[in-house]
């Protein structure tokens, strides 16, 4: 599960879903890989306004990750004047896409439900009491 | 030919050998591939979209959004959900580059709002339309999963669902339980009145332009 992923992703509880404490899901015991992907600037430039950076900061802490920026980057520090790729969007291509959560847990900050993941894939089946 | 949907629920059905069958036959491939190709075509992204798909099974789908050229408006990273552990585990084997999730869509769509610019789905919605056990109605699957859906979209958000219908009335079940969620709907299809028809549920955010109109 990259980073990007869990940016979006919620508790699937209906009686979480719209509730602020069941986002972002808080990673647990969680191993983490990095695998080196394209970098895919117009990708990264669309999808940075509806990153939630709060979120993106609270997730690479819990994970034990460096500190990221106060504020989410601008969409102007993307690229260098010449008009190559900047550090920042090297960075946010490395921490967004390339970044990822193999095993462990997803935990609800509301209900405290656990999605397990294995191999990256989260399992977010619910028993249907819980649906 | 018993229609799968009617003997098993997908978690059974899609089991180790039946994924298997799924990604090796080459005649499976392409007519998937095709589908996916013409809902790309109908959602026409103008630049590197964050798609979901709807029942990605084997990463078929996926592959192809991952490559879609600079020229086309790609590549596109993609979210994955699918029932099937095993059609799952043969997506990790192929490699493919979005990720996945173990969910069933009539549970809903566990996403924040607004997450995604598209979403893609082949030949899973008719799906929804079993009610597995006495607690769950196809009724109220369609509804979990559409609004869902819906509230994951961004606005101006496109959503296309080709799917099978079992006959007129499960047709016009799903795509109503679409338009009570608030999609602009409509329902094109390809080859019609021929044993290759190939229906597809295009649905938009926040209105826009509707293709065809829905029976
Ligand atoms: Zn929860």
């Amino acid at each position: 599960m990259k980073l990007l992923t869990l940016n979006f992703l919620t508790c699937a509880r209906k009686t979480c879903k719209s509730l602020p404490a069941a986002f972002p899901l808080h990673p647990r015991e969680a191993e983490l890989e990095q695998v080196e992907t394209d970098m895919n600037a117009a990708l990264i430039k669309n999808i940075l306004p509806r990153l939630e950076w709060d979120a993106m900061k609270t997730v690479t802490t819990e994970l034990g990750l460096p500190n990221l920026p106060a504020e989410t980057p601008a969409p102007e520090d993307l690229a260098t004047a010449d008009g190559e790729p900047s550090q920042t969007l090297k960075d946010l291509h490395v921490l967004l896409m390339d970044t990822a959560v193999v095993s462990g847990k997803l935990v609800c900050g509301n209900c405290g439900h656990e999605y397990a993941v294995k191999e990256g894939i989260a399992n977010f089946l619910l028993p249907s009491h819980m649906v | 030919m018993s229609r799968p949907e009617d003997t098993l629920p997908p978690d059974l059905f899609y089991n180790d050998v039946e994924s298997r069958k799924y990604t090796t036959s080459s005649r499976i491939k392409n007519i998937q591939a095709d589908m996916t190709n013409r809902a790309l075509e109908l959602l026409d992204l103008k630049e590197p979209s964050l798609i979901l798909d709807i029942g990605c099974g084997s990463g078929l789908s996926g592959e192809i959004l991952s490559d879609v050229s600079e020229d086309e408006g790609g590549p596109h990273a993609w979210v994955g959900m699918d029932i099937s552990s095993s059609m799952l585990a043969q997506a990790l084997d192929r490699d493919v580059e979005g990720d996945m999730l173990l969910a069933d869509i009539g549970q809903g769509v566990p996403f924040r709002a607004g997450s995604f610019d598209a979403a893609i789905s082949i030949s899973a919605i008719q799906w929804l339309c079993n009610a597995e056990t006495a607690d769950v109605s196809p009724e109220g699957r369609l509804k979990r999963f559409f609004d869902g859906l819906y509230a994951s979209l961004k606005r101006g958000g496109k959503a296309v669902c080709q799917f099978y219908p079992k006959n007129a009335q499960q047709r016009s079940m799903i795509s109503n339980a679409a338009i009570k969620a608030g999609f602009g709907a409509g329902i094109l299809e390809d080859d019609p009145e021929t044993k290759n028809v190939k229906v597809y549920l295009v649905l938009t955010v926040g209105g826009g332009d509707v293709t065809g109109t829905v029976s």
